[in-house]
């Protein structure tokens, strides 16, 4: 699985693997956005621990998600991004948007 | 001639191709001993390129895409991506940041950025109905000099 889900109370953490692009971000959209449309959660967590590609399909996964948590006034923190996911992110400003941890 | 090793690759546009084709490239590349971050950097772009191919220009379509990788003089590597679809109206407007024809939200319009951050240089031509190709160089500094 891409996508393993951790969910406490009012919080998911959803830890993603393997390379992020057009063709698997479809999988990992679902598999978040049922998680989160079914326990309406206050924080998101994305964790790229795991991750190791990642292009603008990335950007757009974060971006969703971050809407999607906004319309229930919630809010999307991101984990864990390499160097590399870390520049990709930053030219889509997403740094301002969801907050990036180490 | 300024080539001094070449490769072609041509492929369905089928989304399961889109780590394959980035994953082909940078192995080509090897053989100049790119770092860590040029591999990266070379995966992103191609991978940006090619997925466009894939999701705007054939769309609902499946057709084939091209790849023509290059290694110049001056540890200069050049790729082509190319294909036969829709075709881009206006290239300037494709090509500014946040720009997507996507209407779900789910596209950040950020593809060409992506390209030209992680590139030296990035040159767009397409005809609406024709297709588009996409050509993206970069110096490759490499740890040592080889590959001559
Ligand atoms: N090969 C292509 N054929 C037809 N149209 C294209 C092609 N490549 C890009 N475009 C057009 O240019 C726009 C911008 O492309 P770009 O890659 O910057 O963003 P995107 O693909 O929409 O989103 P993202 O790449 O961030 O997921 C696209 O929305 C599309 O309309
Ligand atoms: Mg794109």
């Amino acid at each position: 699985m891409a996508v393993r889900i951790e969910q406490e109370e009012h919080h998911i953490i959803a830890h993603l693997s393997g390379e992020i692009d057009h063709h698997s971000a479809k999988e990992m959209r679902e598999t978040i956005d049922f998680s989160v449309e079914s326990a309406l959660p206050e924080t998101l967590t994305l964790d790229f621990k795991d991750v190791t590609f990642m292009d603008s399909s990335g950007i757009g996964l974060v971006m969703g998600r971050y809407k999607l948590m906004q319309s229930m006034n919630g809010s999307v923190q991101v984990c864990n991004v390499s160097d590399h996911i870390r520049r990709v992110m930053r030219l889509a400003g997403l740094d301002k948007l969801a907050v990036i941890e180490k | 001639m300024n080539t001094l090793n070449q490769m072609k690759l041509s492929f369905l546009s089928r989304s399961a191709n889109e780590g394959f084709a980035r994953v082909a490239v940078a192995a080509f590349f090897a053989q100049l001993d790119p770092t860590v971050d040029e591999i990266a950097d070379i995966k992103t772009a191609v991978s940006e390129a090619v997925t466009n191919c894939i999701v705007h220009g054939y769309a609902e379509k499946i057709g084939v895409v091209y790849i023509h990788a290059k290694i110049l003089k001056d540890n200069i590597i050049s790729v082509k991506i190319r294909d036969q679809g829709r075709g881009i109206e206006d290239v300037k407007q494709a090509m500014e940041p946040m720009f997507t024809t996507c209407k779900n939200g789910e596209r950040a319009g950020l593809g060409f950025a992506v390209m030209q951050s992680f590139m030296d240089s990035v040159k767009v031509s397409s005809k609406p109905g024709k297709g588009t190709t996409v050509i993206l160089k970069k110096k490759i500094a490499s740890r040592e000099n080889n590959a001559q």
